[in-house]
Order: C-alpha cells, then structure tokens, then sequence
C-alpha cells in the first residue's frame, strides 16, 4: 500500500497534478469560506456548471485545447450565469434558489449541446472536454498545472492583500458601504475571485461537484473556530488535504474520477468536524446538553419541592410531599424523578417518610439559592431590554452572584413587584425543619 | 365551561423560559387583548395554545378539551408577514382555505363553503376584491383577507396575532367593527396587540404578559399603571403619559 | 407510431410529471433540495442495483425513492444541528453524488449504465428498449414507467390538492387546522424521487433538474392561480420537448440538452414578455404611471 503511494509520487507528472491539486484546495477553501458566509454556497454550483458553455465555446472559438483560453470562457460563463440570477432575483418574483437551479440547468444542458456538436467535429474526439464533467486530475498536463496553479496563487494573494476589506464587506455590507468602501467594486471582486477559484478547478474535480471544493472545506472550519482569519486557512488546509486524498487515490486506481474521491474525502472531513469539534461538535454540544439537562433537572425537583413547600408553609402546612405532587407542579417522568429523588437523597438535601419526600435543612440552603437564582433570572428575562447595556451572562452560565450589587437590588425590586422573591427563608425553613429531622434521628 | 382555559403552561429552550406558568381562564363572549413589550412570549403564548410550539408543562383546554379534540371551534389569524403573499392565488381561495379543517380529506370546497367565503369577504369590506391575486392588495386588504379567513373557520373562539401591525385607518376600523360583531355573536377574540394607546378603547378585557402573566381581567381594572408598571419595568413618566393621554405615539 | 414520435412521447410525459411536481417546489422554494434530489437519485439506482442485481423499474424506483427521501432528511437533520441550509443541501448532494459515481466506477463492468448515461441520458434507444408481454411489444418500456409515474403524480396531487396548497402557502395555519405538514413534504420529495429516477434513464439528471424548475419558473411569472399554473407549467413541459426534439433534429445534438436549452430559450422569453410579470410589462407599467402623473 505505502509502497504503492510512493511508486505514484515518484512519478513526476503526478507530483506536478498533486501540486496542482493542493494549491487548488487551498485557494477553493479560502474563497469557499467567503461564499458561505455571503450565504452564496448554491451560486458556486451554478457558476461550475454554467462553466461548461463557456468551456466549450472557447474551444469551438479558438479550435483546440488550451487551458488559457478554457478558463477564460468558463469566468466569463459563470460571471454571466451570476449576472443572470442577479437580476431574475431582482426584476421578477422568483426567488433565490429557484432562479439559481434554472440558470444552473439550463446553462449546463445549453453546455451538453455544445458538447454534443463538438465531438461530431474533425477534432472533436482528441477534446477531452468530457473530463470537465467529473473531472480527472491524471488527464493534467504540465502547462495546466502551471496555469492553475498560477491562478490560485494570484487568487491567494488578492484574498491576502484585500482580507480586511472582504471580511469587512462579508460580514457587513451597509457599514462598509458607510466608511466608504467601494462596496460594488468589491462584490464583482469577490464574485470574479470565487469564480476564478471554480473554473481552475473544473478540469480536476468537474464541473457537477465543483460545489463541493467550495463548500465542504468551508463548513467543515466552520466547526473549529469563530473567527474569519483561521477559518480561512483551515479551509485552506482541510482543501489542500482532499485535494492531496483524492488525487493520490484515483491515481491508483484508474477507473476512479478524481472529483468524486475528492468530494468523498472533503465529507469524511466534513463529517469528522460535525461530530469531533470541540465546542460545535454534536458529541460536545451532546455532552454539554447532557449535562445541562441532568443539572436542569435536580434543579428542576428542588425548585419544586421548594415552591411546593414556600406555598404550604406560609399558609402553615405540609412540608412533606408526593412524587405524584412534585410531578403535578412541574411535568416529569416517574423514573427520572424517583432517579433524582434518590440521587439528591444521597446528597442529603432530600429526606423520604413512606413515599413522602421533604428538604432536609441543607437541602432547603441549596434549593433556596436555585430558587433565588432562576427568579432572578426570570426577571432579568422580562426586562431584558432594561438591562441589555450591562451585558449579563445569559441562559446556561446565568449565577445571580455575578452580579454588581446595584443591578442585584435593582432585578430583586422588580422580582418583588411580581411577588416572586422567595418567601422561604432556609433559617425559617429550619424552624419547623429540625423537629423532625430530629424525631427521624431518634428512631 | 371556559372557551380558554390554560394551566401552568411552560414553553422553554432548556433553561431559557419564554413562557413561564401561565394560568388563566377568559369567559365567553370576551374581546380580549394580550399586551406586553416585545419579547414577553405574546405569539407564542398564541401557538403554544395551537399546539405550534411545543410546551415543556401545562394544559391547554378548550372548552374543556384538548386543542386537537377542539380545532374546528378555532380561528387563527397569523402574522401577516408570515406568509409569501406572491404565492399565485386570490383571495377567495385564501378565505377558502379557511374551510378546510371543516371539509376533511380528499374533498373539495363545495358551493356552501364559496358562499360561506364570500360572505366573510363582504363582511371584511373585501367582496370587490375576490379574484385579486393577493400579491396586489395593499397590507390593510391582505389583513382583512387573512380576517376573512379566520370568520370562513366559523369558529367559536379566535387566536388573531397582531392584526393591526401595519393597516391603514379604514382597515383598522373594519377589524374593530368586525372584533364588535364576533363578540356580538357571543365569541371569545384572544388579540395580540402592542399598541398600549388603543387598549382601553378596543378591548374589554386585557392579559398583561410578560413571561409569566401579570394581570388578566376586564380592561378597566388591569389596565393600571401599576399594572402596566410590573408588565413594563420601572418607566413610569412614560406610561403615565400611555395611559392618561391616549394621543402619545407609542 | 414512428420512432420519432415515441422520442417526443417520452420528452412530453417527463415535461408534464415534472412540470407539475416543480410548480409545488419552487412555492415551496426548495428547487434547489430537488436539484440536490435529482443528482442523488444515482446512488439510489446504483445501490438498487447492487443489491436486485437487475435494472428493472420497479427496483429502481424504491431505490431512488429511498434515497431521495434520505437526501431530504439529511438536508434537514444538517440544517437543525445548525449548518446554513444552502451549504446542508451543497454537502448532501455532492457527497452522495460522489459516492454513486464511484460506486458506478467501481462496478463498471458489472452495472449497465455509465455516469455520461446518468447525466445526459439516452432518449435516443429508448423506442428500442420495448416492454414485451407475453410476446407482445406493448411499446417503449420507459414510456410504461414515465406514464406509470405521470399518473401517480396526479392522483396524489388530485387528492391531497388542498392539503398540498395550504400547506406551502401557509404551514403554520395548516398545523393549526391539525393538517399533517412534514408527512406533506416527504410526499412532495417521495415525488420528486420517483419522477427524476422515471426520467432519469430517458433524459439524465440535467435535463430532469431543468424540466422541474424552469417550466414552473416559467409559468410563475405568467399566472396567478395555482392550478392555471400548474397547467402552463405542463404544457411548457411539452413545448419544451418537442421543440428541443426538432431541434436537435435540425442541428443533431443531444437530445436532451436541446430540450433543456430551449426550456430555458420559452424561460428567457417569458422574462421579458410577460404582461404582468415581465421586464416589458413593468417597463410598461412604469411607463403609463409617469404619463398619467405628468
């Protein structure tokens, strides 16, 4: 198998496709992440396979084979194809992906025609223009790969030299617009870059799943970081490394189309991010909401027995009671409250006489600041506005004891107003607590 | 019985509560409006009730039934800005949607239910309008379209969602008009409603929400300052002037 | 019937069950999860294949229609745990397109069909691929499956027409009327599934992705009313095939690339043309607003 690998690599045509294939990933990623933060991943596709016409165009212009000349038709088609969904966005009630599926189609299925009249022609068969569709690395010549490579390196340095400006305009158009940047002259900048980083990559990968090279990088560095600057070059890298997979693997085997074996080493990629990352990950964000729902829900059986204990006891009442009443005040079911009953037992804050449960005087410390706690984030939500300046901590990381002391006094005058500060002292609590803790001991 | 009856309804994102415990139950024959600032859970208190949201607790009965066991007694006006109104239809097809939950399965809206449309339109002011595709009405039209529908349900108790955001003079007072002769007919009208200035003149009872319910009662004795102050935070010059002075732009 | 008029035949049925099926998508505004649909459809019939070992219709429509149904579900589980959904769709669809190429390469020698077939399709030897009962030659053995599939398509959108409609104009109403919505849209993909895999063996991927969007699309800016809508969408399905049928007669190129060409050809028209909706008309519009002010 390594044996194998490196028998390809020594290969030096297939060093220069590899080459060629890196620097195609990289340049795709960078370019990737700018489309999907402009929410314009689809537009990728359409201007992939609206490239075909102009590919095929080109040749039928200037009557053999040159990459040069390709490239040049392909931008130019899909600069068209954008222009085109531009304004049936624009000027009629067809909307986005509607007007994005029928340039694609049609634009490609006008391309199938061309092609079809191309290889009727004298010279039509040496063409090679069916590799376009899925691409195949291996059909690379050395002076393509000079060609795209150049490109992607001229694209690179552009997203280098501009990368303020363009994150500035990805992320807000109108402020942009307001410091005085050239925010149409951008846009054409930044459509003629992503459609530059399609057509070198059509002859590779192919003009179906070109989409991919631009979006799968993308999304998956999505995964790993919040900020622009790394999720470009992690789009970069995780480019660079399907490109390499994907070349070295259909080199291999002949029969396989380079594209797709990118593609499927991009999602494995892909899939790898969507569970593994760290923080945005599904196991991590399942841990976290494993977590939180197993915290949510002690809390959720102490603030019960508190509530149903603060509205007994101010009317001088029972203190002790049943699953089926804790149930009954918040929804639970049997065997997740029975598991927390007898988990917070443990803790000692709960206490059971028959199948009657009561806080003991720890527990009533505890669930009086749970209490205390989501009132007062309660009432923060209410008044959210009021408080939006102050930046509090919100949802899960909410702790009232974070608070300054003047924002405290201020969200528990408002929890007073709607009667829902807690009446439920834990030293009043131990007042008529301890009689029977104590009597329990005894026995 | 109650046309509403609601019990310690809970609607939460894990820890973050929307809607917090809300209980009350609304007499028949009732306009009632549901106030409170933006975000305090109005529309969803709406679509919890219709079974759009989930709820992590509570019940929900009309008259005395689950909402699945009760939809034909329901209306529902939603948002306007809910729907693409360049989906190619005209607004008797709009009220005739209306009828659906009536007709069942595989049937199609027969002449009665065309008759039943047609008049909502009328009584919405809409009936010259019936074949105007519903991108080309003006916002007030589509509300009213949206209203006609709501009276094609031929319900007993309606659900309306904001229906004055954004209308002109002539179809706010049509709503009003139309609010008067539902109630007329002895029907319970929830409203979702965020302009404070109109709530004394056009609703006889009023839900103070925020988050959790603060008051529910007929308008006069709820809708205090005190009232609005607990619903409203501390601003109390501001809501002076609300409440006193019905010409402040809210 | 002549082996012209079969050709026509076939490029007509796949017209009409995807100009139908497509109005319902672009009101929906999910052309782009059809688009994602029709490219998958492959590994769907690639796997039906592997697993029947026969290319008869019937496994080919399960296939595809499980794997159509997959694809939109994928979409929607992506789109939940939190990826944009133009991006969900963009990694569903290359990725199981990816792996039925592969798996057609892979099995190349064993699976008669090849990736060029998938995509343009081979309207051409349809007449010849004949469906013979009982020594009977009953005619196009596709053109059974695409009218099998037409019909179908009608009766579903016959009976549940107004659940359809409700539901994509207004969802949130039609959850309240207690109108099963999700089971809506996996109907509403079940048919695109099966339509794109009934045409696909005809006219390839492409053409199905053109004669689902652009006829509806067409149709949209000429009618305001559903079922009128539906109609034209139909008959520019027709028109579409037939014109690109001549077409490709007159300058012999792809079949279905001639179809796909001149659909978007009757689109691009109807963009400036159209009364109401059209570049003329509004310019019009525009223009008899300006006199009457002036």
């Amino acid at each position: 198998m390594w044996n194998e690998i490196l028998l390809t690599l020594q290969d030096a045509n297939t060093q220069w496709v590899l080459f060629g294939s890196i620097l195609l990933g990289i340049a795709s990623g960078v370019l990737g992440s700018f489309a999907l933060l402009r929410k314009q991943s689809l537009i990728g596709d359409a201007m992939a396979h609206a490239a075909l016409p102009g590919i095929c165009i080109a040749f039928l212009l200037y009557g053999t084979k040159s990459i040069g000349w390709f490239l040049i038709g392909a931008a130019l088609s899909g600069l068209l194809a954008t222009y085109f969904i531009q304004s049936i966005i624009h000027h009629s009630r067809i909307k986005e992906d509607t007007a994005i599926g029928l340039v694609l189609s049609v634009f490609f299925g006008f391309g199938i025609v061309l092609l079809t009249k191309i290889a009727q022609s004298e010279n039509g068969n040496q063409s090679g223009l069916d590799d376009f569709i899925f691409g195949q690395a291996a059909s690379l010549v050395g002076n393509d790969v000079k060609v795209i490579s150049s490109v992607a390196i001229v694209l690179l340095i552009i997203t280098y030299l501009l990368f303020k400006e363009l994150k500035l305009f990805t992320f807000d158009r109108q402020f942009a617009k307001g410091i005085g940047l050239p925010t149409g002259l951008l846009n054409a900048l930044l459509m003629t870059l992503i459609v530059s980083a399609v057509v070198i990559g059509l002859q590779a990968v192919g003009v179906i799943l070109m989409a991919a090279m631009l979006i799968t990088p993308a999304i998956s560095a999505r995964y790993w970081t919040d900020r622009l600057d790394r999720m470009v070059i992690i789009a970069g890298g995780i480019g660079a490394l399907s490109g390499t997979l994907g070349t070295i693997l259909s080199s291999m085997a002949n029969s396989l189309p380079t594209g797709p074996v990118i593609v499927i080493a991009a999602t494995l990629m892909f899939l790898f991010s969507l569970v593994f990352a760290p923080k945005r990950g599904l196991v991590s964000k399942g841990v976290k909401l494993y977590k939180l729902r197993k915290e949510v829900a002690r809390e959720t059986v102490l603030q019960t027995l508190y509530d149903l204990t603060e509205s007994t006891t101010t009317s001088g009442g029972e203190i002790e009671f049943t699953p089926q009443a804790i149930a009954e005040r918040r929804p639970m079911s049997d065997r997740k409250l029975q598991a927390n009953l007898l988990s917070l037992e443990k803790e000692g804050l709960v206490v059971n006489s028959g199948d009657k449960w009561k806080l003991t005087s720890n527990g009533a410390v505890e669930s009086y600041e749970i209490t205390l706690n989501n009132r007062l984030f309660e009432t923060y939500l209410m008044y959210e506005m009021k408080f939006a300046h102050l930046q509090l901590a919100a949802n899960d990381s909410w702790n009232y004891k974070e608070l300054s002391a003047e924002t405290l006094n201020e969200l528990k005058g408002y929890m007073a107003v709607h009667d829902r500060t807690p009446k439920l002292d834990p030293e009043l609590f131990a007042t008529f607590g301890n009689h029977d803790e104590q009597k329990r001991e005894v026995n | 019985m109650n046309p509403v009856d609601i019990s310690n309804v809970t609607v939460a994102y894990d820890r973050k509560p929307v809607l917090q415990e809300v209980t009350f139950n609304v007499p028949e024959g009732k306009l009632i409006g549901i106030v409170g600032p933006n975000g305090a859970g109005k529309s969803t208190l709406i679509k919890a009730i219709l079974g759009l949201v989930p709820t992590a607790s509570g019940t929900v009965r009309i008259y005395g039934k689950p909402y699945k066991a009760q939809r034909k007694l329901v209306g529902y006006v939603p948002q306007r800005g809910s729907v693409d109104w360049d989906f190619p239809t005209n607004a008797l097809d709009v009220v005739l949607m209306g009828r659906y939950g009536h007709i069942g399965w595989f049937k199609r809206p027969g002449k009665k239910d065309t008759k039943i449309a047609m008049q909502a339109l009328d009584k919405v002011g809409m009936k010259e309008y019936a074949d105007r595709q519903i991108s080309q009405l003006s916002g007030g039209q589509q509300q009213r379209v949206f209203l006609a529908r709501a009276l094609a349900q031929d319900a007993t108790v309606y659900f309306m969602d904001e229906p004055f955001v954004g209308v002109d003079a002539a179809t706010e007072k049509a709503i009003i008009a139309l609010l008067n002769e539902l109630k007329a007919q002895g029907k319970t009208v929830l409203v979702v409603h965020h302009d404070l200035q109109t709530v004394k003149e056009y609703f006889d009872w009023t839900l103070l929400l925020n988050k959790r319910q603060v008051a529910l009662g007929p308008t006069e004795e709820v809708f205090t300052i005190d009232n609005l102050q607990k619903t409203y935070g501390g601003r109390l010059a501001f809501l002076d002037q609300q409440v006193n002075q019905p010409f402040v732009q809210q | 019937m002549s082996y012209g008029a079969w050709i026509i035949l076939t490029g007509s049925l796949v017209g009409v069950s995807c100009g139908i099926v497509g109005c319902f998508l672009i009101l929906r505004k999910m052309a782009m999860l059809a688009d994602a649909i029709s490219h998958t459809v492959l590994l769907g019939i690639v796997l039906a294949y592997l697993v029947s070992h026969s290319l008869e219709g019937i496994y080919m429509l399960v296939g595809a229609g499980i794997i159509g149904l997959l694809t939109a579900f994928l979409v929607q589980v992506l789109d939940t745990s939190g990826v944009q959904s133009d991006a969900a769709i963009g990694v569903v669809f290359t990725s199981l397109f990816a792996l039925g190429v592969i798996l057609l390469s892979a099995f190349a020698g064993k699976v008669h069909l090849d990736v060029n077939h998938a995509l343009m399709g081979e309207i051409t030897f349809i007449p010849w691929d004949t469906l013979t009962i009982n020594g009977m030659d009953l005619g196009p053995s596709a053109v059974w499956m695409l009218g099998f599939v037409l019909i179908l398509n009608l009766i579903l959108i016959f009976f549940f027409y107004k659940e359809i409609k409700i539901s994509s104009f207004d969802p949130a109403m039609a959850t309240a009327i207690g109108i099963p919505v999700i089971f809506i849209h996996y109907l509403l993909m079940s048919m695109v599934s099966i339509t794109t895999v009934a045409s696909f063996d005809s006219v390839g991927a492409i053409l199905v992705v053109a004669m689902l969007i652009v006829p509806g699309a067409t149709a949209y800016l000429l009618t305001d009313r559903l079922i009128i809508m539906l109609c034209i969408s139909a008959v520019i399905g027709v028109a579409s095939a037939v014109g690109g049928y001549y077409a490709a007669l007159a300058w012999n190129i792809s079949i279905s690339g001639s179809m796909a060409s001149i659909a978007g050809l009757i689109f691009g028209l109807t963009f400036i043309l159209s009364p109401k909706h059209g570049l003329l008309g509004k310019v019009l519009a525009r223009r008899s607003i300006s006199t009457q002010h002036s």
